[in-house]
C-alpha cells in the first residue's frame, strides 16, 4: 500500500480496496462475483445521462411521497372557502392554483404521489409472485399442468391490458384495492412466461438432479433452487413494466375506476379538470404533467436497463 | 400441397378456437363471480322474490357452473351478448353500430404511425449514436410515457380552443351529423360515396387530432422496432459486400436491408394496430368519438355490465384475429418460418 501514501496521482491510478474486491478476476465466492457483475452494470448504467435523469425523477417521487406533509401547508382532502378560493389561478399562496372544490392542486399532486407509488408497489408484489408461481410450476411439473396453465396465460394475453383491467375494475367497482387487483390480474402473464422459460432451461441441470437425488421435495426444489434463478430477469421485467402500470392506473382513474373520491389520484384529477379546461386550464394540466414525468422517469430507467443488459443493441 | 395448406389452415382455426375459449372463460368468470349481481342489475333492488327467481331461471343461473359456461359459450357464439341495460338494445347490435367508428380512427392512426414511424426508425438507425438518433429515440420514449387522454385534452385546448385551427370533439360538425347516410359507417368513406366534398373535409378535419394522437402512440413503438431491426440488418455481411461494390448507401438501406426488415416489421405494425384498440378507449372518451371505446366507457359509468363484457369480448376477438392473421402472413412471406 506504499503507492497509496505516495501522492494523489498514484491514488487515482490504484483503485480503492472495495473496487478491487468487486472487480477481481478471482472472486472468492459466488456472491462476490455477482456483486462485481452488478457493479459493472451500474457503471454502464450511470454513464447514461438519461438513465440518471430517470433515476432522479423516481427518487424525487419517492421523497415526495415520504415527506408529503412537509412539502405543503394545504390539506389535500378538503378545500378552503368554496365561494372565494375556488378555481384560483396559479400563483400566490396556491402556486399551482386550486380546483373546483377549492383544494390546493400542488398539495393534491404531492399526496397523489403516495397513491401512485402504492399502486405500483402493490401490483409489483402481487402480480410478480403470482406469475412466477404459475410459470415455474408449469415449467417444472410439465405435462397437462403446463398445457392448462399456459392456455390460461394465453387467454389473458388475448386482451389489450387496459381493456381487461377495465372489465375487471368495472365488475369489481371503484376503489383503490379493486384498481390494484384489476391491474395485477392483467399484469401477471408476461411474468409467468418468463418464469416458465427460465425454469425449462434449468430444470434438467445437474444441480437440480443433485438436489432431487439428495431427497429434496418438489416444492423445496421449486422454492429454493428454481425461483432464485428466475429473479434477476423478473426484476428487470417488473422495472420495465412500471411506467405501463402508472399509465394504466391513471387511465382507470380518469375513467372513474381509481381511488374513491376525496383521495387524490392524478388520473382522476385530470378527469375532474376536464370540464373547466377552457377557462381553468391548470386544474387538468398539472396532474397530467405529473403522470407524464413519472412514467417518463421509469421509462428512462427501463430503457437504460435494457441497453445495459442486452448488449446486442450496442 | 393442398393437404399441407388444409392442415395449416386447420391449425390456425384450432389455435383461434382455443384462445377464444380461454377468452370466454375469462369474461365468464368476470361476469359470474364478481360482486355485481347480474340478477339485481336487471330486476332492480326492490324486486319480489318470485321476480328474482324467474330472472335467475331466465339467465340460466339455476344450472351448475360448467353447464352455465357451456350455455354462455352457446349464447356468445350465437351472437347473443345480452341486452344493454343502458340503451335497451341487444349489445351486439350496439357494437356493430359503433365498430366502424373505431375502425376508422385506428386505421388512420396506424397509417400516420407507419408513414412517420418507419422513416424515423430508419433515419435513427442510419445515424446511430448521433444527435438525430438520440432525438428520435427520445421522441419515441415521450410517446411511451404520455398519458394519451391528457395529451388529447391538451390538444383540444391548444388547437381547438386557443388557435381554432381544428374542430372540437365528435366525428362531424353539428349541422352535418344527420346528413350522412350510413353505408359503411366510416365517415371518410360514406361522405365520399355521397359525393359531398365539404362533408368529407369536415370529417377529415375532425379526424386529424385523435388520429394523430393514436398515430404518435404507435409511432413510438414502430420507430423503435424499425431502428433495431434495421441496425441488425446493417451489421450483416451482405451490406458490407454491397458497400464494397459501391452500391449507393440509400439503395443499400431502402432496397437491400429494407427487404429483410419488411417481414418482421409487418408483425410489429399489426401488433401496434391491435394496441390502438386499447389507445382508442381513452382517446374516444376524450373526443366523444362514438366507437367501441366510448361505448365501453359509457357502459362503465352506467353500470351496464353486459355492454362492458360484450365490448371486451369483441375487442379481444379482434385482437386475436389480428395476431393470428399476422402469424399466418409471416409464415407466408418468410420462407424460413415455413
Amino acid at each position: 500500500m506504499a503507492a497509496l501514501q505516495a501522492n494523489g496521482w498514484v491514488i487515482a491510478v490504484t483503485p480503492p480496496d472495495w473496487r478491487r474486491w468487486l472487480l477481481t478476476d478471482t472472486p472468492g465466492s459466488r456472491w462476490q462475483a455477482r456483486a462485481g457483475r452488478a457493479y459493472l452494470s451500474w457503471v454502464a448504467f450511470a454513464r447514461n445521462p438519461l438513465a440518471m435523469i430517470g433515476l432522479l425523477i423516481v427518487l424525487v417521487l419517492v421523497a415526495m411521497a415520504a415527506f408529503a406533509p412537509w412539502l405543503t401547508n394545504w390539506n389535500p382532502l378538503s378545500g378552503g372557502d368554496v365561494l372565494t378560493e375556488r378555481l384560483l389561478p396559479p400563483g400566490g399562496a396556491h402556486w399551482l392554483g386550486t380546483d373546483q372544490q377549492a383544494r390546493d392542486i400542488w398539495s393534491r399532486i404531492v399526496f397523489g404521489s403516495r397513491t401512485s407509488l402504492l399502486i405500483i408497489f402493490m401490483v409489483a408484489i402481487t402480480a410478480a409472485p403470482l406469475g412466477v408461481i404459475i410459470g415455474a410450476s408449469a415449467g417444472y411439473v410439465g405435462g397437462w399442468l403446463d398445457t392448462a396453465l399456459m392456455r390460461i396465460t394465453d387467454a389473458f394475453l388475448a386482451f389489450p391490458k387496459l381493456v381487461l383491467a377495465l372489465a375487471f375494475a368495472a365488475a369489481l367497482g371503484a376503489g383503490i384495492e379493486n384498481a390494484i387487483l384489476a391491474i395485477a390480474i392483467t399484469s401477471w402473464p408476461p411474468y409467468a412466461r418468463i418464469a416458465r422459460s427460465e425454469t425449462l432451461t434449468i430444470r434438467n441441470t445437474d444441480y437440480i438432479s443433485a438436489a432431487r437425488m439428495s431427497g429434496a421435495s418438489g416444492i423445496r426444489i421449486l422454492l429454493g433452487h428454481i425461483l432464485p434463478m428466475c429473479l434477476p430477469s423478473l426484476v428487470v421485467r417488473v422495472t420495465l413494466d412500471m411506467a405501463g402500470i402508472i399509465l394504466i392506473a391513471a387511465g382507470l382513474g380518469f375513467l372513474g375506476l381509481g381511488v374513491a373520491p376525496p383521495q387524490p389520484e392524478w388520473g382522476s384529477m385530470v378527469s375532474d379538470g376536464r370540464n373547466q379546461i377552457l377557462e381553468q386550464w391548470w386544474v387538468c394540466t398539472y396532474p397530467g404533467i405529473a403522470i407524464f414525468v413519472v412514467s417518463l422517469g421509469f421509462n428512462l430507467i427501463g430503457d437504460a436497463l435494457r441497453d445495459v443488459l442486452d448488449p446486442r443493441e450496442q | 400441397m393442398i393437404a399441407a395448406h388444409a392442415k395449416a389452415t386447420g391449425k390456425v382455426v384450432a389455435s383461434i378456437a382455443t384462445t377464444m375459449l380461454g377468452l370466454l372463460l375469462v369474461t365468464f368468470v368476470i361476469s359470474r363471480f364478481l360482486p355485481t349481481d347480474p340478477v339485481l342489475a336487471i330486476v332492480g333492488d326492490h324486486a319480489s322474490a318470485s321476480t328474482i327467481a324467474a330472472a335467475r331461471v331466465q339467465l340460466g343461473l339455476n344450472h351448475p357452473i360448467p353447464i352455465q359456461f357451456l350455455l354462455y359459450i352457446q349464447h356468445v357464439l350465437g351472437g347473443d351478448f345480452g341486452m344493454s341495460l343502458r340503451t335497451s338494445h341487444p349489445v351486439l347490435e350496439d357494437l356493430l353500430h359503433v365498430f366502424p367508428a373505431t375502425l376508422e380512427l385506428a386505421t388512420w392512426g396506424i397509417v400516420i404511425g407507419v408513414v412517420l414511424g418507419v422513416p424515423l426508425g430508419v433515419w435513427a438507425a442510419v445515424r446511430k449514436d448521433t444527435l438525430i438518433d438520440h432525438a428520435i429515440r427520445f421522441v419515441g420514449l415521450v410517446g411511451y410515457s404520455m398519458p394519451i387522454f391528457w395529451l388529447g385534452i391538451m390538444g383540444l385546448l391548444i388547437f381547438y380552443a386557443e388557435l381554432s385551427w381544428l374542430p372540437g370533439p365528435g366525428r362531424l360538425d353539428f349541422g352535418y351529423e344527420d346528413l350522412v347516410t350510413p353505408i359503411t359507417g366510416i365517415m371518410t368513406v360514406d361522405t365520399l360515396l355521397q359525393g359531398d366534398y365539404d362533408m368529407f373535409w369536415n370529417a377529415v378535419s375532425h379526424l386529424i387530432l385523435p388520429a394523430s394522437l393514436l398515430g404518435y402512440f404507435s409511432l413510438a413503438y414502430i420507430s423503435r422496432m424499425t431502428r433495431s431491426l434495421m441496425l441488425s440488418q446493417l451489421r450483416q455481411e451482405y451490406v458490407l459486400t454491397a458497400r464494397v461494390k459501391g452500391v449507393p448507401e440509400r439503395r443499400i438501406v431502402w432496397k437491400h436491408a429494407m427487404g429483410n426488415v419488411m417481414v418482421p416489421l409487418l408483425t410489429v405494425i399489426a401488433l401496434s394496430y391491435g394496441n390502438l384498440l386499447e389507445g382508442s378507449v381513452l382517446t374516444e372518451t376524450v373526443f366523444t368519438w362514438h366507437g367501441i371505446g366510448l361505448y365501453i366507457t359509457n357502459a362503465i359509468f352506467g353500470q351496464d355490465l353486459p355492454a362492458v363484457m360484450g365490448g371486451t369480448i369483441v375487442i379481444g376477438l379482434v385482437y386475436i384475429i389480428i395476431n393470428t392473421l399476422t402469424d399466418v402472413a409471416y409464415r407466408f412471406l418468410d420462407p424460413r418460418a415455413r
